[in-house]
């Protein structure tokens, strides 16, 4: 195998120029007082005062969402999608644990990166949050105005699911797309079959129904891999790209093998053709199973239902339906312009950004402009779809996105910067190094028909020096820059956690009013649902007991349990019957295996509990509720298998007397709920 | 009775009609940990939370103090509230109707004692709610009572407790100051009479110099 030396000189000689940037840098801004001033009250939200912007940043390979206000950069929340989250029980949970059930059964991980939001004709609705899981491939649903996992389905018949989870502009399909071609359906055969037996997958699912995702349809590729994704929108509403890379077909050493084409493809996807052609009975019923998991708001529950076969559609099957674009060079980002005329391939080896036209791909695939294909997948002329290159742009163009006002803002990994440039003229027009190594690029709207072209946020690599150092392992860093003059400003630098891939913004006003303070409890159909201190109960079906429990300011009822044996498996169900705002309840038990319980006002969340040992285990409440927090307690006596002692749940003496204070209280809220 | 008295008095009692729709009182608490604020309203027949969570909300607050849980099924004056106020109205209706002097005090002297009767009631609740805590409460502070203002604001821990009419109590007011103003107005007419014997009741009605300032247009 022959190894260029040119591009180890090429390594080193970034390696240095990004070493002298950093450097130009740190001297700018010790001079630049006034500039950090202006930049501070640009970023500065007072005490008690909201963000402009909601953003929703990929947490990577910690499978959550971190939500952050934009511009102050302050972390609102991590929730969780594709992974256990100990601190609020999601996934340990017996509600939660169908979320994350898969064909390869439960998979408490995942690797969350491409956040989109849900759209209508073109533009951020604030409906929705769409994510994909890249490793067990899964897209999920993320609901905006409860910030909570609804609903996620399972892929089949892909593999490393990273070019997703990206929408039409109507919220019909969201993709997802194979990065790791495997045998499909997968088999047992020799890796070195590769070019006969892998092929990638670009899956459609049909999205605009909540609770109610499924597998619309997938397109069967050629082995590449699949990488990035973005709906046409206005002119070229109707189709979708996808980037490719690898199209060396290479399977060992792929940071090698894989890059030795000097173009690469984008792939021009022509979905409603596709729709028409399964419509038709052309595509063929693959095997394939998969799961498809739904959070029931009303009854708190989560459910697994277990799916199989997908509508498979060959491009040789129904032509017209793909073409391919040959791009240089590895291309990582596809971005479309908010008039859906221009497609930017970000070629990561690329020196420089190419620039595809839809009007020119359509009158290319009408003139024949094709040389050659690949199974039965026509490929265009280079020249045929070019609309033009930014010529030495910088170093590793990955993302693009855009102000609406013309301009093209892209991530440059290796050179370390943002480059801002225009459209249609192709000139560079500024750029701003930040640190270090950006990989993905968000402008609010930045990928819509209508960005909120005011800021941009770099999501960086690798941090480095950037914070007061901690260990070995640190966190990522953002940086938010002000885009809304001739000049980018570099505003300000925050952490962030896990590795945030793509992220998604909006202003604030489109979802602020809608956020849910609480579940009505009246309208809590769980089965184990404690709706008054009256209710709850303690009872037994063979070696499972299960309690139901209320919690309400400062106590559980019961918060005395006895009868449980040794060989037991005991499940709290425990209702948090506040109806108030922010009034958490949390429940731990000494020696549960799995996690807390955290439960929002109005819903029921349970802990299965397996005690090893005869004695007495408290539990407490773990969200400080209120002024006798400490006092949120109670006890359960396990006693030896076959004990005589009586199943029962009491009521404290203590808590018996706030029943009496209080037992008119849920009869008043039932009463207030009929107003 | 003359024609203005009259009217006054059919105004009173519609405007009367009110308190049927809209709250007579407001009783709204603010603390660092409720900025947006709790609440409840008084009606002619019921207790109500500004919010359908609020009078749970209060309730739930209230427990650490040892207060009893504000239940409006449990209050009898609200079931009889209603009846009153609508046999006022009706009352008024008919002294409008028939013109009789002596019924009009009457029904105004009626009016005055209900309307005290109903404040002195709504704040021997309040003295019940702040006084009547239970002795195994969880917070107790020796001296300390919890009763709201009737009308005014308060400090009741880390609540604020502002008490002040609502739209009905104003309309009430409004309600009873007519009244007022119609027993002034028979009352210095039947004076008049008195004075000048020869004179018909109807003429002084539409003497302006003869009404007070302000209720002569």
């Amino acid at each position: 195998m022959r190894t260029p030396p040119r591009r180890l000189i090429l390594g080193a000689a970034t390696l240095a120029a990004l070493g002298g940037l950093a450097f130009a840098c740190r001297t700018a801004d010790t001079s630049g007082g006034a500039l950090v001033g202006d930049a501070s009250s640009k970023v500065y939200v007072p005490p008690g005062k909201h963000d402009e912007f909601y953003a929703f940043l990929s947490g990577g390979y910690n499978g959550q969402i971190g939500i952050y206000g934009l511009p102050s950069g302050r972390l609102l929340k991590f929730a969780s999608v594709f992974s256990q989250n100990p601190e609020t029980g999601y996934g340990y949970n017996e509600e939660t644990k169908p979320m994350l059930q898969t064909s390869y059964g439960f998979i408490p991980w995942d690797d969350l990166h491409h956040p989109e939001l849900s759209q209508t004709n073109g533009v951020p609705d604030g409906r929705w949050l769409f994510a994909n899981g890249v490793n067990t491939p899964r897209v999920a649903r993320f609901d905006l105005s409860t910030m909570e996992t609804t609903e996620i389905l399972e892929i089949p018949n892909t593999a490393g699911q990273h070019a997703s989870a990206f929408t039409t502009p109507d919220t019909k399909y969201i993709v997802a797309a194979t990065r790791f071609s495997i045998p499909t359906p997968n088999a047992d055969v020799p890796i070195e079959s590769y070019r006969q037996n892998f092929r990638g997958t670009l899956t459609f699912i049909s999205a605009d129904d909540p609770g109610r995702m499924d597998i619309a349809f997938q397109i069967l590729m050629p082995g590449y891999n699949f990488d990035l994704g973005h709906a046409g929108k206005a002119v070229s509403d109707g189709w979708f790209f996808f980037s490719t890379y690898n199209t060396e077909q290479a399977y060992t050493k792929l940071e090698l093998n894989a890059s030795q084409n000097d173009k690469d493809f984008v792939a021009a996807v022509n979905y409603r053709l596709a729709e028409q052609c399964v419509a038709q009975g052309k595509a063929h019923v693959a095997a394939g199973t998969y799961f498809h998991n739904v959070l029931d708001e009303k009854s708190h529950q989560a459910r697994s239902e277990r799916k199989s076969g997908t509508k498979m559609l060959a491009p040789s099957d129904c032509p017209g339906v793909v073409y391919l674009l040959p791009t240089p060079k590895s291309p990582h980002g596809v971005d479309v312009d908010p008039t859906g005329e221009y497609i930017v391939a970000g070629g990561k080896l690329a020196t420089v950004i190419p620039v595809h036209s839809f009007s020119k791909l359509q009158k290319a695939i009408a003139d024949k402009q094709f040389d050659g294909d690949v199974q039965g997948i026509p490929i265009l002329k280079y020249s045929a779809t070019l609309a033009g290159e930014v010529q030495k742009p910088g170093l590793g163009p990955l993302h693009t996105e855009f102000d609406g006002k013309g301009n093209a803002y892209t991530s440059m990994f290796i050179s370390s910067e943002i480059v801002k440039w225009k459209l249609g003229t192709w000139e560079v027009l500024d750029r701003m190094p930040v640190y270090y190594s950006v990989g993905h690029l968000m402008i609010p709207g930045g990928d819509s028909k209508q960005p909120w072209g005011k800021y941009l946020v770099a999501m960086n690599k690798i941090t480095k020096d950037r914070y007061l150092p901690t260990g070995p392992e640190l966190s990522q860093s953002a940086q938010l820059i002000d885009i809304s003059g001739d000049k980018m400003k570099m505003l300000l630098d925050f952490p962030t956690i896990g590795e945030p891939h793509y992220a998604q913004a909006l202003p604030a006003s489109l979802i602020e009013g809608k956020q849910l303070k609480f579940y009505r409890l009246s309208e809590n159909a769980h089965p184990n649902v404690t709706k008054a201190e009256s209710e709850g109960g303690i009872t037994r079906t063979g070696k499972t007991v299960h309690v139901k429990m209320a919690a309400i300011r400062s106590h559980f009822a019961p918060d005395n349990i006895e009868g449980v044996q040794v060989g037991d498996t005991v499940l709290f169900h425990v209702t948090n019957i506040e109806q108030d705002w922010d009034i958490v309840h949390g429940f731990a038990v000494l020696g549960a295996e799995n996690a807390e319980l955290t439960i929002a006002p109005g819903a029921t969340r349970t802990l299965r509990w397996v005690p090893k040992a005869t004695g007495v285990y408290p539990f407490y409440c773990t969200d400080f509720c209120s002024a006798l927090h400490q006092e949120m307690s109670g006890y359960v006596r396990v006693s030896p298998a076959g004990s005589s002692v009586a199943l029962s749940a009491n009521i404290s003496p203590k808590a018996a007397t706030q029943m009496a204070r209080l037992k008119e209280v849920p009869k008043a809220e039932s009463h207030g709920g009929s107003h | 009775m003359s024609k203005t008295s009259r009217i006054l008095i059919v105004a009173a009692s519609l405007l009367l009609l009110g308190v049927f729709v809209f709250p007579l009182w407001s009783v709204h608490l603010t603390a660092p940990q409720y900025p947006e604020g709790i609440g409840m309203t008084i009606h002619v027949n019921t207790v109500k939370g500004l919010t359908e969570f609020d009078l749970g909300k209060i309730n739930s607050l209230n427990h650490y103090i040892g207060m009893k849980a504000i239940e409006p099924d449990a209050i009898p004056e609200l079931r009889i509230m209603p009846w009153i106020v609508a046999a006022l109205v009706a009352g008024g209706l008919l002294v409008a109707a028939l013109g009789r002097r002596r019924l009009l005090y009457v029904w105004f002297g009626s009016f005055a004692a209900l309307g005290v009767a109903g404040l002195v009631d709504f704040w021997k609740w309040e003295y019940e709610y702040g006084h009547d805590l239970s002795p195994d409460a969880i917070i107790q502070i020796p001296g300390m009572t919890y009763q709201p203002p009737l009308i005014g604001s308060k400090a009741l821990l880390n609540f604020n407790a502002s008490s002040w009419p609502a739209l009905g109590g104003v309309l009430a007011g409004i309600a009873f100051a007519l009244a007022v103003a119609a027993v002034i107005l028979t009352v210095r007419a039947a004076r008049a009479r008195r004075a000048v014997p020869s004179r018909a009741a109807g003429d002084v009605a539409s003497m302006p110099d003869a009404l007070p300032a302000g209720l002569g247009s």
